[in-house]
């Protein structure tokens, strides 16, 4: 099957017939991010404030007309492989494109208020954003596992760059540390995972690997299903399935507000992408083995999430664990392995999307400066001090929870009922159980919003968790050279309570620690005065009218993700 | 003609809305007017509808189905909003919406100065419009509407001065007598459903075939259910006599002329339904009997006037019941018709009475009235001397038609009936005599204490309605009064009961008595009510004090509500009791305290993985790795 070296070189010398219009989004957002980056290196003084904004709200914009163009062609044309089979040009990439590029657009609205709010110029913010952007775009086109693999180091790298924004705040550099390390680790399990397919298969195309399947019956494949298991585990990472969600809160606490909401949006769009359309077309056969630990995978990070995000005082990581709950949800439509369950996956990521950025937009602009006012306790009575923020929020919140009415309650039924009529009923009702603790802990956020007088989460909250801070942050471990053994002793025997103090950067890790400093210290309350910039009112006002207009009349979004599958 | 049907109930819906959007700046007394408008507009659309109806030839033709809108279409349950026109409908339609018009005007009056003024005619108008969909709907279902809709009205009305407790206690207790009814009402639907597939009133009767025996008995007797809830008959009465507590033109409307008939009527139009089954009528027109007998024992021993109206209404109820277990349903209609008009007007009489005497209801307190009170007395004496049965009132002849039908059917039940309607003449009279006769007893009443009707005025005498009030009295007097003319065989091309018969077809019971029993029996019926008269005049007129005639047991109504305390109220308050606080808080709260509190400890425990370090981090991934291989493998290898 390893096909002979004469058609290889051949091939590497002709150059392959590419139909430019289907990579085409791709090529405009990165001629975009360069031009924008030519620009404001020639030309700094014409990269005034908020100009790199418009320019990327631009660039997102056409990328997202070119999307919406190939989604025409592909509706009148059907499906097809293009650049020499590295990329598919179908209902799902589009998707793919047109949710990315839609990200996109609202992320950059939501950023220029940050960079303004924070006294940062940052033309580079929007590149990167831009560049990561195009790598989700590639994951969700990838036709072949060496191309998923680009599309997986473009979007992840450039995230890494991003988390470290804000050099002002020694979280922001944590995150991207701890990101990145584990990003490295979990690239190297893909990548070997990769190894062993093409070691089993002959190939890394996707369609080749599904037909070589198809076409020769394995008697010993010990070799594809470590592959298939490690090709899962780089993909684990990526969305943030459990166990390989730990670096999720850390990173999400410490980015950069609107890189959060992008992160949680795009890297999570493009991760799933990639492995829906792996798992699902190329290892479609081989489902009875790999579903099991679909399943398990699923149904930890259903539990784990809402568990979690249960004892969170502060709001950034309570909303990293409801995203790894999110996560869960989407992998029921994989574990269901049907069409219907990956057109409920992608209707799932469509909703989560627009939600998990808006909630992120207004998080970010109750934030404040220095991004500051995380703690749940900031949230208090801000029903009437911010009434437009607050109902903001508070219908994001209860989208997420699944409440009847938004997207978000018909995105949970689809992947339940998708999971029902796959007969995986029990893992469904893991999901529902999940939703219901998950319900939890957004309603305490909106109580806590338009009921001030609540007492303190005692009665909200579980009343023994009142060690709500754990050391979220110990830099010595991440950093090597300040892993002293005394910190060591502390981080696995303190029990979970202990921050590491020996580092440089930790005696803000410490200052986080709800343990030191108690919740009633709240830096500074948000204020009437603080103006929500227009872009973010535009982003915020754009996700609550997807989330709200879509929920009530959900057909649009429904029919499209159901194409985008027929279309595959 | 028939085609304007619908505003039948539309008009006092619209009279609704309006008064819910504006009837607060409206206020008294246009408000008032505005509803009676909206009511006498649905009167005068249900005498242009009876014309249209007239002018068809007798028979099947005199029927029509007006659909509004298909209401439910819920797979083989289609309900539509639709209104069926029969003599039965318009029967109920025409006096229904004439006494309503009536007692709205009464209620201008009445009601004046009373602060919620304009969310009185809102309900009364409400409740006008729920009637009319209970008696015009062509399907159980969209009458069950109109039911539920009286329901409620009847319970906000009741308890309107909720300011007292006793009110708003007398609320609850009428809704919650009424929700047992309700309750066989959706079971008997529940039942039908399933036997026919429709709940059509013609679709059932087409396939009445489907009905064994004992389905049917079952049926019949859930509805009856339904029917003792909304007509207050045993064993769900005692929520009649507190439901006084509203304002007397309620009682009059509601509790007496309109609602508590739509048990009968509901009876009626499941005519051929009752037709399957012998046994419940058996059991029907026993329970009749016995309730007017019990109701009419009740009655002699009240001492507040309107509760002396209420259980007579129970007792007159009780009539119908028997006329209806007997098969005698133009009886039963009739009755219903005369006994609208004479009870109204004694209501509306007695709230004369009240409104002259500040809010006094206690007939100790009152006598020789029919010397402040003339227009008053004349009307009440024609409506107490009809409901007594003295000839040739519509009364007589009303009660005398069932009597007839009972004598030939169940000659006990007859001699049950024989003897209420001997106690109805002597409690009628006995409260005409302690009203209006006797010495004058009233001053108490008018010593400045405060009323708890509209009145608030202060005289020194009692003092006569205005005329508002006045002018329903005198229509329904002359009503009253000439209503039993219905009844007689004037000509044969004008028989106003006949015009009933196609709708009850075979199931109609129509005694044929000889020319002379017919005779002797309406003799009896008239020495017996002038008998009970001329007893009570004797008695009370010159002593009003007499306890040895009104016994405890008769004054607390057989004490029937200790019974339902004891055997119900009582261990449903500890089931209650123990349900909120052993099952609720320990159980269920406990349960939820405990789920919380284990979801809570699991985060917290889980949360120790969560070290901050990235080598831990990255020794999960590890382990997930290798949990995924070690799988994988053994998928490989099994």
């Amino acid at each position: 099957m390893i096909p002979d070296l004469a058609t290889a070189v051949d091939q590497t010398l002709k150059l392959p017939h590419i139909d430019y219009l289907s990579i085409l989004p791709e090529l405009i957002l990165l001629g975009g991010a360069l031009l924008v980056l030519l620009v404001s290196s020639l030309r700094r003084r014409m990269m005034t404030p908020g100009a790199a904004a418009g320019w990327t709200v631009l660039i997102s914009g056409a990328a997202l007309i070119a999307a919406l163009v190939q989604w025409h062609e592909v509706s009148a044309h059907g499906p097809k492989v293009e650049v020499a089979g590295a990329v598919a040009y179908d209902g799902f990439s589009v998707l793919v494109n047109v949710l990315v590029s839609s990200a996109l657009i609202l992320t950059a609205l939501v950023a220029e208020g940050w960079l303004q709010r924070e006294r940062m110029a940052g033309p580079e913010l929007h590149v990167l954003m831009m560049v990561s952007a195009m790598g989700a775009m590639v994951m969700g086109a990838a036709d072949d596992l060496i191309v998923v693999f680009l599309g997986l180091e473009i979007l992840s790298i450039s995230l890494y760059v991003l988390a470290a924004f804000n050099t002002r705040r020694a979280e922001s550099g944590e995150a991207a540390l701890k990101y990145f390390v584990l990003g490295g680790f979990s690239s190297a399990v893909f990548l070997y995972g990769i190894a062993l397919v093409y070691g089993a298969t002959g190939t890394t195309n996707l369609p080749q690997i599904a037909n070589f399947l198809a076409q020769n019956v394995i008697l010993h494949n010990g070799l594809l299903l470590a592959g298939i298991a490690l090709l899962l585990a780089g993909f684990g990472f990526k969305v943030a399935a459990v166990p390989f969600h730990l670096w999720t809160p850390d990173v999400y606490q410490g980015s950069p507000t609107p890189v959060t909401g992008f992160m949680a949006a795009v890297a999570k769009v493009g991760g799933f992408a990639a492995l829906l359309r792996v798992f699902v077309s190329s290892f479609g056969l081989l489902r009875a083995d790999w579903q099991p630990a679909v399943w398990v995978l699923a149904a930890l990070t259903l539990l784990a999430g809402a568990l979690m995000a249960l004892v969170q005082r502060d709001i950034k990581r309570m909303l990293a664990y409801s995203s790894i709950n999110h996560a869960g949800f989407v992998l029921l439509g994989l574990e269901a392995a049907t069409s219907r369950g990956v057109s409920s996956s992608l209707y799932y990521l469509f909703v989560y999307t627009f939600m998990v950025i808006g909630a992120f937009a207004v998080v970010g602009v109750v934030g404040g400066q220095g991004d500051s006012r995380h703690d749940i306790d900031n949230y208090r009575g801000l029903g009437s001090k911010r009434p437009w923020l607050a109902a903001s929020l508070a219908v994001l919140l209860m989208a997420q929870a699944g409440i009847p009415f938004t997207t978000g309650f018909l995105a949970k039924l689809e992947v339940i009922s998708a999971a029902v009529a796959a007969h995986s009923t029990v893992l469904a009702v893991v999901a529902m159980l999940s939703a219901g603790i998950a319900a939890f802990f957004y309603l305490r956020v909106i109580i806590l919003m338009y009921v001030p007088t609540q007492p303190d989460d005692g009665a909200v909250a579980l009343p023994e968790t009142d060690d709500l801070g754990l050391p979220r942050f110990a830099m010595a471990g991440a950093l090597p050279g300040t892993l002293d053994a005394s910190a060591h002793a502390a981080g696995l025997e303190g029990a979970g309570v202990t921050a590491d103090s020996s580092a440089g950067a930790s005696s803000d890790a410490e200052a986080q620690d709800a343990d030191v400093v108690p919740a009633e210290v709240v830096p500074g309350d948000v204020t009437p005065a603080d103006v929500v910039p227009v872009g973010v009112a535009i982003a915020i006002g754009l996700c609550l009218a997807v989330t709200v207009v879509f929920g009530i009349a959900p057909g649009p979004v429904v029919d499209f993700a159901h194409k985008a599958t027929l279309l595959f | 003609m028939l085609h304007v049907a619908y505003l039948m109930p539309l008009l006092p819906l619209a009279g609704f809305a309006v008064l819910l959007l504006v009837g607060r700046r409206m206020g008294d007394p246009w408000a008032g007017w505005l509803a009676t408008a909206s009511v006498t507009g649905a009167f005068v659309v249900a005498c242009v509808v009876f014309a249209g109806l007239l002018g068809r030839p007798a028979g099947p033709d005199r029927e029509f189905t007006q659909i509004l809108f298909t209401w439910i279409p819920v797979g083989a349950l289609q309900v539509k909003a639709a209104l069926l026109i029969d003599p039965l409908s318009m029967t109920m339609a025409l006096f229904v919406t004439g006494v309503s018009a009536l007692i709205h005007l009464y209620s201008i009056g009445y009601m004046k100065d009373d602060k919620d003024y304009p969310k009185f005619f809102l309900y009364l108008n409400l409740f006008v419009a729920s009637m009319l969909v209970l008696v015009l709907a062509n399907n159980l279902l969209f009458t069950f509407v109109g039911w539920e809709g009286v329901g409620v009205c009847s319970y906000w009305l009741i308890a309107f001065w909720f300011e007292r407790d006793s009110a708003a206690t007398a609320g609850k207790k009428a809704f919650i007598y009424n929700r047992i009814g309700d309750a066989g009402f959706l079971v008997a639907m529940f039942l039908i459903f399933d036997k026919t597939g429709t709940l059509d009133y013609r679709g059932v009767f087409a396939h009445l075939g489907a009905f064994g025996p004992g389905a049917a008995t079952a049926v019949c007797l859930l509805l009856l259910l339904a029917a003792a809830g909304k007509s207050a008959q045993i064993p769900l009465f005692p929520w009649l006599a507190d439901a006084m507590e509203g304002p007397t033109p309620v009682s009059a409307l509601i509790h007496a002329a309109t609602m508590v008939t739509a048990g009968v009527y509901l009876l009626c139009r499941m005519s051929p339904m009752l037709a399957l089954s012998p046994d419940a009528r058996i059991v029907i027109a026993s329970l009749g009997a016995v309730t007017a007998f019990v109701a009419a024992t009740i009655a002699c021993a009240q001492q507040d006037i309107k509760k002396v109206l209420a259980y007579s209404t129970i007792s007159q109820l009780g009539y119908m019941f028997l006329a209806v277990g007997t098969g005698a349903y133009e009886a039963a209609i009739f009755l219903m018709v005369a006994h609208a008009f004479f009870k109204g007007l004694l209501f509306l009489g007695s709230g004369s009475v009240i409104h002259g005497l500040d809010g006094e209801q206690n007939l100790k307190r009152m006598g020789n009235l029919r010397r402040y009170l003339p227009l008053t007395f004349v009307t009440f004496t024609i409506a107490w001397l009809a409901i007594a049965g003295i000839p040739p009132l519509s009364g007589f002849w009303a009660k005398g038609d069932i009597l007839d039908n009972a004598f030939a059917r169940f000659p006990a039940l007859w001699a049950i009936g024989l003897v209420t309607a001997a106690l109805t003449a002597y409690y009628m009279s006995r409260l005409g005599a302690l009203a209006f006769y006797g010495g004058d007893r009233w001053e108490e009443a008018l010593s400045g204490k405060g009323g708890n009707g509209g009145a608030t005025g202060h005289a020194h005498s009692p003092h006569e309605s205005p005329v508002v009030m006045l002018v329903p009295l005198v229509v329904l007097a002359f009503l009253a009064f000439f209503g039993g003319a219905l009844a007689l065989p004037w000509h044969p091309s004008f028989d106003p009961l006949g015009w009933l018969a196609p709708v009850f077809g075979s199931a109609l019971y129509n005694a044929h008595l000889t020319g002379s029993t017919e005779w002797v029996l309406g003799v009896v019926d008239s020495v017996v009510a002038l008998g009970g008269l001329g007893v009570a005049m004797r008695l009370w007129v010159r002593n009003p004090e007499r306890p040895e005639l009104e016994p405890v047991f008769l004054a607390k109504s057989w004490r029937i509500d200790d019974l339902y305390d004891a055997a119900i109220g009582r261990p449903g308050a500890s089931l209650a009791r123990f349900t909120a606080v052993v099952i609720d808080d320990q159980v269920i709260d406990g349960a939820v305290r405990g789920i919380a509190r284990l979801t809570g400890a699991t985060g917290a425990g889980l949360r120790r993985i969560q070290t901050g370090f990235v080598r831990q981090y990255a020794l999960w991934i590890v382990v997930g790795v290798v949990g995924l291989l070690a799988f994988m493998l053994t998928r490989a290898w099994p």
